[in-house]
């Protein structure tokens, strides 16, 4: 019996670990009337071998599929164990580990059984049971089943923190090839849905003293880097298209790991992209808290990320009639363009210099990487003679000083999360 | 207007560290040192001054920080739980400046003083947040959850407002191996607790009160670390430096699977 749970256990991580989602914060669940747990800013209570945030408990209820999707382990031609959880199991499992300090919540996503309804009613059970049987207040995040009905998908919202569909593919023809069965608009009617509703929730909330929770911590999405041969400006600008139009709180990328010797993908013998895959989200950070808008990053003339240096330094290489820039007089907005500057040092430069105009020393001292920044600043007694303006030049410069880091052979993954 | 240089002694509490910057400037005093009185006295050139702790005194140094800005006593207090050699002096000055100035200085990150407080802010938060995570319950036969953890700072006080909100229905004690004092709630409040000296607390002796279904739930845990791994990422350098190595022998995905 404890057997067989370990083992399903150990094919159900197994399957869903490609999910790269872990994120547990941007929800408000208090614990009210001594049940168990909250939510709060997020936790990673661990992180795996390969250096990955382990937040929630994340497992799919069944690999079983009927899809073939070529990009998937879990898809219906592999020759693979398959196991299912009882909804029980799940529970207990989640309440068990929660206790004891493991996880943030729960990320419960399913192989498609029967039908996406089908499929979707199990998920759901999971999270009810939790909140009405255990007074549960962790993190639930839960996968929205594309083509379950509109129904069940507001059912999800009302016990889960967070929902998300994934993408998958960032095109429309790479999703024909490798996933026929699925069509793109199966996963945005969701999504578009799940955008109203949150909408409307919002709007309830400012109206009413008590509305009803409805996945508080919004939705997020996920594609696959590097299956289908798409150009980082068609990655980026699907992602920001999502984040304007549909609110996603996240959209994650996840480097394709080869796992079939299908035609159509990349052979076993690829290695997975990490370095792009971290290019795009230093991207996607620009884009989210440093004020860049996507085009500025990638566009028809520049449709891949320099995978030598990260995305700020290649915007500002590209950009050197903007620099450089007074440390004492900018705005906010233009400090935190500055290569080797981060959002803590662009504050920390802001408030710090109304008592006095600052200089290299302080600026070091505040945490400004400075070999870095010293080509695109002006401060107290400083102006550097700027390499003439060559930009050429000047990444060949900082290349060499900071080659451990930026060596393209060098796989080392994102730290951002 | 000259000060007199001394060295202060205190009994190491926090009011007596606020009491201390009370004395200073009431006897105009500049701080050479602040020591703890256990350190014994061993000044023979320099004057002292033995503070006395005074709860009236430390609560208007306390009212006349909190007054400037909420952060400012707030990360003073951070400081002290550092525990960092230097920091109660660090504490003293700060304040002074802070009394000093006309308009509100702690963001003045161009002063040594202050960028030394924010720095060490920083170490503290993230210790905090550490143990928020790392903290690894066992359930005993008594149905107390127990765990023992060994932080580079004395952040227990930092923490126990978030487990008593997350884990209000079950028992639990959190004790601090290097500090030997552990917080216990028990349904209701959160308390110290500490083992008598005649009977020092033994890590091992706790295994052979586990619940009956400990075992299983752990090595269902550490199933679960291992399955979640992608081994073609494998990436030990960024493993390590977030779960830096001193921690794994209270984290039971990090020890042997038995």
């Amino acid at each position: 019996m404890e057997d067989r749970l370990k083992e399903k256990l150990e094919i159900l991580a197994d399957a869903a670990k490609y999910d790269v989602s872990c994120s547990s914060s941007g929800s408000n669940r208090v614990n009210k009337g001594k049940g168990l747990g909250n939510t709060g800013a997020g936790i990673c209570h661990t992180y795996t071998e390969d250096g990955r945030c382990v937040s929630l408990l994340k497992i799919l209820l069944t690999n079983h599929c009927i899809f073939d999707c070529a990009y998937c382990v879990s898809r219906k031609s592999n020759d693979i164990k398959r196991a299912a959880f009882t909804v029980r199991e799940v529970v207990d499992l989640t309440v068990a580990f929660y206790r004891r300090n493991y996880i943030e919540g729960l990320f419960l996503s399913s192989g498609i059984f029967k039908d996406a309804d089908y499929t979707m009613e199990r998920l759901i059970l999971v999270a009810k049971t939790l909140r009405q049987q255990h007074a549960f207040n962790g993190y639930i995040h839960l996968k929205t089943i594309p083509g379950a009905s509109p129904e069940l998908i507001h059912a999800a919202g009302l016990y889960a923190d967070r929902l998300s569909v994934n993408l998958e593919i960032p095109t429309e023809s790479g999703l024909k090839l490798l996933a026929p069965e699925k069509n793109r608009k199966d996963m945005i009617t969701p999504i578009a849905y799940l955008k109203e509703q949150l909408e409307k929730t919002e709007d309830e909330k400012r109206r009413f003293k008590y509305a009803p929770h409805f996945a508080p911590a919004g939705q997020s999405t996920q594609m696959i880097i590097g299956a289908t041969g798409e150009s980082d400006k068609q990655i980026i600008s699907v992602a920001d298209h999502f984040y304007t139009r549909f609110k996603m709180k996240r959209v994650y990328y996840s480097g394709y790991v080869p796992i079939s010797n299908d035609r159509r993908l990349p052979g076993m013998e690829t290695t997975v992209p990490v370095v792009r895959e971290n290019r795009l989200y230093q991207t996607d950070w620009l884009m989210r808290f440093y004020g860049f808008q996507a085009e500025e990053i990638v566009n028809d003339q520049y449709p891949f990320l320099d995978l030598d240096i990260d995305p700020k330094l290649g915007w500002a290489l590209r950009n050197m009639h903007v620099f450089p820039v007074d440390i004492n007089s900018a705005d906010y907005s233009l400090i935190l363009r500055v290569p080797g500057v981060g959002v803590a040092s662009a504050k920390k430069i802001v408030a710090a210099r109304t008592f006095g105009s600052l200089d290299l020393h302080a600026l070091k001292k505040i945490g400004v990487a400075i070999n870095r920044a010293k080509y695109f600043i002006i401060c107290r007694g400083y102006r550097h003679s700027f390499c003439e303006k060559q930009p050429e030049r000047l990444k060949h410069i900082l290349l060499g000083k900071s080659q451990s880091k930026f060596r393209k052979d060098l796989t080392y993954q994102p730290t951002l999360f | 207007m000259n000060r007199s240089q001394v060295v202060l002694y205190v009994d190491g509490t926090w009011e007596s560290v606020l009491t201390a910057a009370f004395d200073v400037f009431a006897h105009k005093f500049f701080p050479l040192d602040l020591r703890l009185l256990s350190n014994g006295q061993s000044d023979l050139f320099a004057a002292t001054h033995h503070v006395v702790s005074d709860a009236k005194k430390a609560d208007r140094v306390r009212k006349g920080l909190t007054v400037r800005d909420r952060n400012v006593y707030n990360d003073l207090w951070w400081v002290y739980l550092s525990e960092l050699p230097g920091s109660l002096l660090l504490i003293l000055r700060a304040i002074m400046y802070y009394f000093d100035s006309v308009q509100p200085v702690n963001t003045n990150y161009q002063d040594p003083r202050i960028l030394q407080i924010s720095n060490i802010v920083r170490s503290v938060s993230r210790e905090k947040h550490r143990m928020k995570a790392f903290v690894r319950f066992r359930r005993l036969e008594d149905g107390v959850y127990f765990a023992l953890i060994a932080p580079d700072f004395n952040v227990l006080p930092l923490i126990y407002r978030h487990f008593a909100d997350r884990y209000a229905d079950q028992q639990w004690l959190i004790y601090d191996q290097k500090r030997n004092y552990g917080i216990y709630y028990d349904l209701k409040d959160v308390s110290e607790v500490y083992f008598s000296a005649a009977e020092p607390f033994k890590p091992h002796a706790v295994e052979q009160h586990d619940a009956t279904e400990e075992q299983t739930y752990d090595s269902l845990w550490k199933v679960y670390f291992s399955a979640v791994n992608i081994e073609e990422r494998k990436n030990m350098k960024l493993h390590i430096r977030h779960v830096p190595r001193r921690y794994w022998r209270f984290l039971n995905e990090k020890t042997p699977r038995t």
